[in-house]
């Protein structure tokens, strides 16, 4: 194994139609015009020295060492600001071009400090190539003069000299080693789109400031690390290649926290990992990365992380430390007893949306060949499930239309109940980079997102609308299309039930679904909604990316219904550029709906009541399997309660902490003889568990993911289990101990099965996806590498369906006791419940779950920012720090869930989606008051979390 | 004295010049211009209102400002004397004019009187080298210096 180097072309890929011949140092190429004389060159081989200019970010022309003479042409052109033109004829290598560059080679050496035998970069330095590769010998200035390197000889103090910034948890600042090439300024803005860095002050005074001369941390920097990345030299360094040195080896594998699924290369130094570097031929990120995959991998290696798999008789007792076999055999006995005394029907699992296709896969097989019966449900039920009905019922099938790169083409954006650039940042940078480009953007959210404003970034529109008012406002803007004759009457009588949309067109065409009627509703003024209708309806190609704050209601798949809806109108659908996109939560919640985890489904969402299907896995397995689909997890945990319900094996999911109505979740948990949790940590969910089985991290396995836009992705092992097994092998260990007698290897065997099995994943094998480096299901004998676009001639279902989308108020409504209501959502440096950011340094920008509240409301209240207010609901009630701000309406408030102390999920209620039982975490009628510090359930919860995780010394 | 100007004031007055310029195509500079004028200085508060305003970021806003010196960071004093030091002046006697200056003033480059009555402020070139040594007093040009001229400014701007 080596470590992957890749090509840096040193300017972004030209698109043309047209290509250009050229002949460089006697070799010709041939080029799409538009292309620079530097990628060019690259591309016959010929590597231009050069140091500003890096492929990610556009050509700068400022560093003078990539000067070329062109046959015709006056004086030295730089090659990265130069394009090619039909016939130029280039040289690289002259004696007048070796002159210049050595000259400026010698400026640069002449203010930089010469300790590159200490320096972190060493090895992977820009300059120190460069000043190879133009063979400098020695610098005629000297260093006595002024410099930016603290080094004097006269030891004067430098008033030019800064000290390093240390600010970033991950990486440093040094400024005495820039050399102002602004690759790091163009990454923020480019590829970012942060905009957090710029070059002050002029001349010999340039360099590199965050914000205005802020520290990083200070700044607007998010620290997605595009900037470290692009720099040449050690000037924006990582801590950990500081802290280790360079790595030698490396490996493309998959980032395991959001439905992005971004590429990273983890470059290893033996079984150490030294950092992640976002990998540019990885199709989802094209290279970049955010704050989480790129530096967030500290929890695999945090001391919290249980080693060993333990067990207890009782959840009042401690753990004990046992041996796999004592620990397997322990769980096996007591799912025996359970299914002796309480039927077949009485153990369940949870599979998880972290881990890998090839796990789920296995996990729901344990509950369906090994358990009897359907009893399996995975987290997508309380975030995505409404996506995977809807989508299902208009189209026909349960997931996005588009890759990724489609949004380049977008002409009109419409952003619903998402909040990209904290829950999907590296899809939201590539996003702004198109609004940046002209394209509009339309938000639809009850709270000012940052995509409605931020720095080269203003939706055209923003709807402000009363949470639970989705439907209001979607049916709205299709009543906006239909009776002002906007939709696009071509594409609805080519590829749609001409009938159903008549019948669509009675129902929306009603007053009572325009504007005007649902203002009172949605508190949207009617004249937005009736400008964003038309901007979508006529802006060109419209795409829809929506996420939680849609699906998360109790009319969620109502809303996904509309928004299909919506793009059906307008013709928005089956090309790149348009479309309707969820933006998935985790890494493999589109992986772990695919593979077969609800109760219903068999692997590729096919019904439990088909023989047919039902036939395949019975062959497969040598098994019968029931056709009677299972318990979604609100069921289990009333059947819990009531005592019908007594096993769970829950694999990556904290139930306790992520579902809704805690004291619930809870009280089914409690009432169960067996709850097996397979995680890396002694997890919220714990508290109640008898069996605890270690879990192993993304890079301790191998497998697959598959992200929002149905990539399936590589996940490839670096490190060694540390718990001594992959997630997959322990569920193998627990089938076998059980009597099943599985014998797969290696997860490769596994999706050989599920492509024997599953339809749309029929041509999928490891060596296609490392010959491609992923693909995008449908994966089959008609599409054989992938899908990148879905419906292109036609719907899967056939005529694509309009549904009527009737809006029914929930019942969780304010009242004089509840006046507000409760949003939720997520923030940047922190992911879901926290399990593995908390455990980082991402905590340095997120401490604590905060409740946004509006000034107005604060005032009532006589809440200041940063006051312990206490909130309560109907189920329950939590204290958290208050935050005043403007962003939320007035009436509304806004809370995230990522901090356990916190148990924002204890006020939220039990109600959920009229279609799939997903929870109405985005609504809930709440009271505001002050408060002097947690509440009496918080005391309480931690008293007793800490209590359960009491581990029994080793005798 | 703009240091001693409320916060709130700061903002609404760079509002109200920002909200000026809207209809013009790169207003960045000349809304400097306009803040630098009113405040004697570009304080912290404007640079960020400026940049909400303009939906650009503060980074953004600042390298701009502190690319051009005479956009300065802290209020200036009641007169402003800005001596050439480039190669021109330098040629004909502008080293010991400068040293005169600051002896005179008791004041290094860059630095303003205690009682805020002087900034002296280095330049490089007010194109004025046909009458070398050259310096500026509040946007007006004095030539051909001599060191001995030092004192006569200083008293001056102490008037």
């Amino acid at each position: 194994m080596s470590l992957i180097q890749e090509t840096d072309y040193g300017t972004p890929v030209a698109v043309s139609d047209k290509t250009v011949t050229v002949t460089i140092d006697g070799s010709q190429v041939s080029v799409p015009e538009g292309t620079s004389v530097m990628r060019a060159s690259m591309e016959a081989g010929i590597k231009v020295p050069k140091l500003c200019a890096t492929d990610m970010v556009d050509a700068f022309g400022s560093c003078r060492l990539c000067l070329v003479e062109i046959e015709g042409k006056r004086g030295t052109p730089a090659s990265c600001t130069t394009p090619v033109e039909e016939g130029m004829v280039v040289h690289t290598q002259t004696g007048r071009l070796k002159d210049l560059r050595r000259g400026v080679m010698e400026l640069y050496i002449s203010d930089h400090p010469l300790d590159c035998l200490t320096c972190a970069a060493n090895g992977d330095c820009e300059l120190q190539d460069m000043a190879g590769a133009v063979g400098l010998r020695d610098v005629r200035y000297g260093y006595e003069g002024d410099g930016h390197v603290q080094a004097r000889q006269n030891g004067e103090a430098n008033p030019l000299y800064k000290p390093k910034d240390e600010s970033n948890p991950y990486f440093t600042y040094d400024p005495s080693k820039c050399i102002v090439c602004s690759r790091c300024v163009r990454a923020c803005e480019e590829v970012q789109g942060t905009f957090a860095l710029t070059i002050e002050g002029r001349g010999f005074d340039s360099r590199v400031s965050a914000g205005m001369s802020e520290t990083f941390l200070a700044s607007e920097c998010v620290s997605c690390g595009a900037c470290v990345q692009a720099c040449p030299t050690a000037t924006l360094q990582e801590k950990s290649v500081i802290d280790i040195g360079q790595p030698e080896h490396s490996v493309v594998t998959t980032c395991a926290y959001c439905g992005v699924g971004c590429s990273f290369k983890a470059e290893m130094r033996g079984e150490e990992l030294v950092r992640m570097v976002p990998y540019k031929d990885g199709k989802a990120n094209r290279g970049h990365s955010c704050v989480k995959g790129r530096f967030a991998y500290g929890y695999a290696s945090h001391s919290d992380r249980i080693l060993n798999p333990m067990i207890r008789e009782n959840i009042s007792d401690p753990w004990k430390e046992v041996s796999w076999d004592e620990a397997l055999a322990f769980a096996a006995g007591r799912l025996r007893t359970i299914e002796d005394t309480y039927g077949k029907q009485a153990n369940g699992v949870i599979t998880s949306s972290r881990c890998t296709n090839e796990e789920t896969y296995l996990v729901q097989k344990l509950a369906r060949a090994v358990f009897g019966n359907n009893n399996t449900d995975t987290c997508a039920r309380v975030c995505h499930s409404p996506t995977g009905y809807g989508l299902g019922q208009a189209f026909g099938t349960s997931a996005g239309t588009q890759d990724f790169d489609s949004v380049e083409q977008s002409d009109v954006v419409l952003v619903i109940g998402a909040n990209p650039t904290d829950g999907h940042p590296v899809f939201a940078s590539r996003l702004k980079k198109r609004l940046r480009q002209g394209a509009e953007l339309i938000v639809i959210d009850p709270r000012r997102i940052d995509l409605v404003k931020s720095p080269h970034v203003k939706a055209a529109h923003h709807l402000p609308l009363r949470p639970g008012t989705n439907v209001a406002i979607v049916t709205a803007m299709a009543h906006v299309i239909v009776t002002e004759g906007l939709f696009d009457e071509a594409f609805i009588r080519e590829r749609c039930d001409w009938d159903e949309f008549q019948d669509y067109v009675e129902f929306v065409s009603h007053e009572r679904n325009s504007p005007e009627a649902v203002e009172l509703l949605t508190g949207v003024q009617p004249q937005t909604v009736r400008e964003a209708a038309r901007l979508f309806a006529r802006g060109g190609n419209g795409a829809i990316y929506y996420g939680l704050g849609v699906t998360e209601h109790s009319q969620g798949s109502t809303t996904v219904i509309g928004i299909a809806n919506l793009a059906m109108l307008t013709g928005n659908i089956g090309r790149p550029g348009v479309g309707v996109n969820p933006l998935r939560g985790q890494n493999n919640v589109q992986g772990s709906c695919d593979m077969g985890s609800f109760p219903h489904e068999l692997p590729g969402y096919r019904h439990v009541e088909g023989a047919e299907v039902r036939n395949i896995f019975e062959t497969a397995w040598g098994v019968s399997i029931s056709d009677e689909p299972g318990l979604r997890i609100p069921n289990m945990l009333d059947a819990a309660v009531e005592g019908t319900f007594k096993g769970l094996y829950v694999q990556g999911e904290d139930i306790l902490q992520s579902d809704p109505d805690t004291k619930h979740v809870s009280a089914g948990l409690a009432a169960m003889d067996c709850v097996i949790v397979h995680d890396l940590f002694l997890n919220e969910t714990s508290h109640y568990a008898h069996v605890f089985l270690p879990g192993s991290t993304f890079l301790e396995k191998d497998g697959t993911f598959t992200n929002a836009e149905r990539r399936i992705n590589r996940v490839r092992k670096v490190l060694s289990p540390r718990n001594g097994y992959a997630d997959w092998e322990v569920t193998q260990l627990l089938a076998n101990a059980l009597g099943a007698e599985w014998d797969y290897t290696h997860p490769s065997q596994i999706m050989a099965e599920i492509a024997a099995t599953t339809p749309s994943f029929a041509n999928v094998t490891y060596e296609l996806l490392d010959e491609q480096g992923s693909v995008q299901w449908p994966c089959n004998d008609e599409m054989p590498n992938g899908s990148p676009i879905m419906h292109t001639d036609g719907f899967v279902r056939g005529k694509g369906r309009f549904i009527r989308t009737d809006y029914v108020a929930t019942d969780e409504k304010t009242g004089p006791r509840f006046p507000l209501l409760l949003t939720t959502g997520r923030i940047l440096s922190q992911y879901n419940v926290g399990a593995q950011t908390r455990r980082t340094a991402n905590s340095v920008w997120h401490e604590e779950d905060l409740l946004e509240i509006h000034p107005h409301d604060a005032e009532l209240r006589g809440l200041k920012d940063g006051d312990w207010v206490k909130l309560a609901s109907r189920s329950g009630e939590t204290s958290l720090r208050a935050t005043v701000s403007d962003r939320v309406s007035p009436g509304v408030v806004y809370t995230t869930f990522h901090h356990p102390d916190t148990q924002a999920n204890v006020i939220t209620t039990d109600y959920s989606d009229w279609a799939t039982n997903c929870p109405e975490y985005k609504v809930t009628a709440v009271q505001v008051s002050q408060s002097n510090g947690p509440s009496d359930w918080q005391t309480e919860y931690n008293s007793f979390a800490s209590k359960s995780r009491r581990i029994e010394a080793a005798e | 004295m703009a240091g001693a100007m409320p916060m709130h004031e700061i903002t609404e007055r760079t509002a109200a010049i920002v909200d000026g310029y809207l209809h013009v195509e790169g207003p960045l500079l000349p809304i400097l211009h306009d803040v630098q004028a009113t405040f004697g200085h570009v304080p912290d508060a404007a640079v960020e209102k400026i940049a909400d305003l303009l939906n650009l970021s503060r980074a953004e806003v600042h390298g701009v400002k502190s690319f051009y010196h005479d956009f300065q960071t802290s209020p200036a004093g009641h007169h402003v004397l800005k001596v050439c030091r480039a190669e021109a002046c330098q040629a004909v006697g502008g080293d010991a004019l400068g040293d005169a200056i600051q002896k005179a003033l008791g004041l290094d480059w860059h630095e303003t009187s205690a009682d805020g009555t002087v900034t002296l402020e280095p330049v490089y070139c007010l194109g004025l080298c046909s009458c070398a040594p050259a310096v500026m007093l509040d946007g007006e040009l004095r030539g051909r210096l001599k060191p001995r001229d030092a004192e006569a400014l200083a008293a001056e701007v102490r008037r």
